[in-house]
């Protein structure tokens, strides 16, 4: 039998009805489905779909597993390198990565790994596999800060290597991007939590409610409380706003508390819930990634929301967002002005926003990024009508850890400057990866330098303490 | 989870919890604030710390029913804990350590404004003081206050208690008298109170601190829900506060975005099913 060219699609929630919920949007694979199109993998003998993976998921194998039907041992190997399956296969980019190296893909259409790895995940989750999993001799103790992927990452690799390790959470759950940003829709907030759990019976300790670099400091951490290193995995959490007339006008949200208000305080449940958000009728987004994405599609959920519009200064060829999110947003009938960038937010005259001044773009010469640069039209100054705008041109790191942490580098974006590879900082024993070095970045890339990360951590606390028994 | 050691009623609307959280006692300061959250279901919200005793580890706030989680705050007894309890957050408040200062409290700010005195006579700062309320019954921390400043001057709107008025009109008077003795005031209250203290010190140059307390998600510097513009610059109140500049604040802005939620406010107050006595109504 011939193999099939194309992959076995996956189902997913109608957009008419599912732009009236928050309900995932993909229904993952049924155990038929998954066989089907594991079926489809040419199993080569060099696996060129390893290669782009971040965390070194043995991809063959598990792939050769799902079709023997063995979907446990398949997830306990997938496990081995990649602690957070679940998440990964939902958002990772595997068109960039895994995907993007699959033999297959030169003729065909390449696997469908990401939606393998996912079906593995949830078959697990929901059968409640356990894995095995018994400390080895006690090497250490480790502090991570931040509960995101690069933190979570690093804690289960950390944990692996026998260490004891406790993650340090500002909010009050834990998961950062994955449960503040990421829309239920598209990562479920209880796959977070079930994965996040696996960590925990596997002896992570997780503290929610503390900020460190004000609750504690790094010093106090790798001081009077004790730990051989620390991971900075904090993320890059501070809003950039554009800086033009009318920003703080009552309804203009960053993208961050927008996001915020809608999936980890589940505003869209409001009064059942206790936090309110008020989009009124028609919103603006400003940004083309995957952020300005999320945000446009969780407005489009909104009671009372009319109109949901993407506003971006360049082509849909620029775009930085996914085009599989790209494609879901056009499903649920977000609006696109491309080419457009805002001048000003108008007041209604009682301080609320009453439309956004924009004018046209072309594309010139490219610039640094390698993207084309946009130029504005003179004279082609234009209104879009909205009275909700969402900033979501991108976030930098938190200051509150490099100001409280002497001696700890940063550049002149506020990125931490650490060692590619290691993650090692400019203060012994402090590493730190993710968005917190890369500015704001994937989860995959998090995962992948929390996971080098670990590995240096280990190996600088083995020699430290070979010279001291020395 | 943390534990509510100590509940005691201020006035009818306005209790005052110790909350046992050893983490945020170790290392907060006058002028910093914490976030809490009473339920699973509930939103964050900041208050400042009131008070905060190392040794015990515990921390002192003061709470007024105005909406929904205050309410429900209100509620809980002794014995009874928070779901969530994170701090200390914002910046210590700049004080000065020699002088005389006007430190005023409108309402409920008396308690924001109080570690702060305390902390100022502790350091031999010579401290004014003027609490007021709507009437003598609302009127709090009237002792404590009395106990830290040199003098304690206190107004009612209703001439029920003290100075009949506004504790602008306490300030107006001082500043009349003595303004050249004065070397900074220190105000915390409703915005339009504080508004009014910094348009009245403007023409006297003398330097105005005041603490706000804007509508906040995280607390941390992550959502600029907060943002207000001081001089010129747009600031995150959680991060570059709470403590400003009041000459410098823009206050017309400060006060329109903290109105930003007042129809969900009221719809959450109506909906609520806490099984209060009277309702959340």
């Amino acid at each position: 039998m011939p193999v099939r060219g194309t992959r076995v699609p996956m189902p997913e929630q109608d957009p008419a009805e599912r732009i009236h919920n928050f309900d995932e949007v993909p229904f993952g694979y049924s155990p038929e489905q998954a066989v089907e199109e594991a079926s489809r993998c040419l199993s080569c003998k060099k696996p060129a779909c390893e290669s782009g993976c971040p965390v070194e998921v043995r991809i063959r194998d598990m792939i050769g597993l799902i079709r023997e039907r063995r979907f446990a041992d398949a997830y306990f190997l997938v496990k081995e390198t990649n602690s957070l399956p679940a998440i990964c296969g939902r958002v990772c980019p595997q068109e960039e990565q895994c995907e993007k190296y699959c033999i297959m893909g030169k003729k065909h259409e390449p696997i469908a790994i990401g939606r393998l790895e996912r079906f593995v995940a949830d078959f697990a989750l929901r059968e409640g596999l356990r894995e095995d999993f018994t400390p080895g001799d006690r090497q250490g103790w480790v502090a991570v800060v931040g509960s995101g992927p690069a933190g979570l990452t690093a804690a289960g690799d950390l944990r692996r290597l026998g260490y004891e390790v406790t993650v340090f959470e500002a909010l009050h759950a834990p998961g950062g991007v994955l449960i503040y940003g990421i829309p239920e829709f598209r990562l479920p907030k209880r796959v977070v939590a079930a994965e996040i759990e696996t960590l925990r019976d596997m002896g992570v300790e997780i503290r929610t409610n503390v900020v460190v670099g004000k609750t504690v400091t790094v010093d106090e951490l790798l001081g009077d409380l004790g730990y051989d290193a620390v991971f900075l995995g904090t993320g890059a959490g501070l809003p950039n706003f554009l800086g033009i007339p009318g920003e703080n006008l009552n309804g203009v949200y960053s993208a961050n508390e927008f996001l915020t208000r809608v999936n980890l305080m589940r505003a869209y449940l409001f009064p059942e819930w206790d936090t309110p958000i008020k989009p009124r009728r028609r919103v603006a987004v400003l940004g083309g990634g995957n952020v300005a994405m999320d945000a446009a599609r969780c407005a489009r959920r909104l009671r009372g929301v009319e109109s949901s519009t993407i506003v971006y200064r360049r082509s849909r060829k620029e775009m930085p967002a996914r085009v599989e999110e790209i494609h879901h947003a056009e499903e649920e009938g977000i609006r696109f002005e491309l080419l457009t960038n805002p001048v000003r937010i108008l007041d209604d005259g009682q301080g609320w926003v009453a439309g956004m001044e924009c004018i046209r773009m072309e594309l010139g010469e490219p610039d640094a990024s390698g993207r084309r640069r946009p130029i504005p039209i003179p004279g082609s100054e234009f209104v879009i009508e909205c009275d909700t705008v969402v900033v979501a041109i991108g976030t930098t790191p938190n200051p509150l850890i490099a100001q409280t942490t002497p001696g700890l580098e940063v550049n002149r974006w506020g990125c931490v400057v650490a060692e590619p590879g290691t993650g090692q900082t400019s203060r012994e024993g402090v590493f730190a990866g993710g968005d917190v070095v890369t500015g704001a970045a994937t989860v995959i890339l998090a995962m992948g330098a929390g996971k080098q990360a670990a590995v240096a951590i280990d190996r600088y606390i083995q020699e430290k303490r070979k010279k001291g028994a020395r | 989870m943390y534990k509510i050691l100590k509940k005691r009623k201020l006035n009818p609307v306005t209790h005052l919890f110790v909350v046992h959280a050893p983490l945020v006692a170790r290392r907060a300061e006058p002028g910093q604030f914490v976030i809490l959250r009473v339920r699973p279901e509930g939103e964050r919200i900041p208050l400042t710390i009131c008070d905060y005793d190392r040794s015990e580890g515990t921390i002192t706030i003061v709470a007024q029913e105005v909406g929904k989680t205050t309410r429900l705050l209100g509620r809980l007894e002794e014995g009874d804990s928070l779901v969530d309890f994170v701090g200390p957050l914002g910046k210590p408040a700049p004080l000065p350590d020699e002088g005389h200062v006007v430190a005023i409290g409108g309402g409920i700010g008396a308690a924001p404004v109080y570690p702060k005195v305390r902390a100022m006579h502790e350091r031999g700062v010579r401290v004014t003081g003027i609490i007021g309320a709507r009437t003598a019954e609302l009127l709090i921390l009237e002792e404590e206050m009395a106990a830290v400043c040199d003098r304690l001057f206190v107004a009612t709107d209703d001439g029920t208690k003290g100075y009949h008025g506004f504790v602008t009109g306490v300030l107006e008077r001082l500043l009349r008298e003595e303004a050249e003795d004065i070397d900074e005031v220190l105000a915390v209250g409703p915005m339009v109170m504080m508004r009014a203290v910094a348009d009245m010190t403007r023409p006297y140059g003398i330097r105005t601190m005041i603490s706000v307390d804007p509508i906040m998600v995280d607390g941390t510097g992550m959502c600029g829900a907060c943002r207000l513009t001081v001089g010129g610059k747009t600031r995150f109140a959680c991060v570059d506060g709470p403590t400003f500049d009041a000459h410098e604040v823009d206050f017309e802005e400060a006060i329109r975005r903290s109105r930003m939620y007042v129809e969900e406010q009221q719809l959450a107050l109506h909906t609520c099913s806490c099984g209060g006595d009277e309702g959340c109504r």
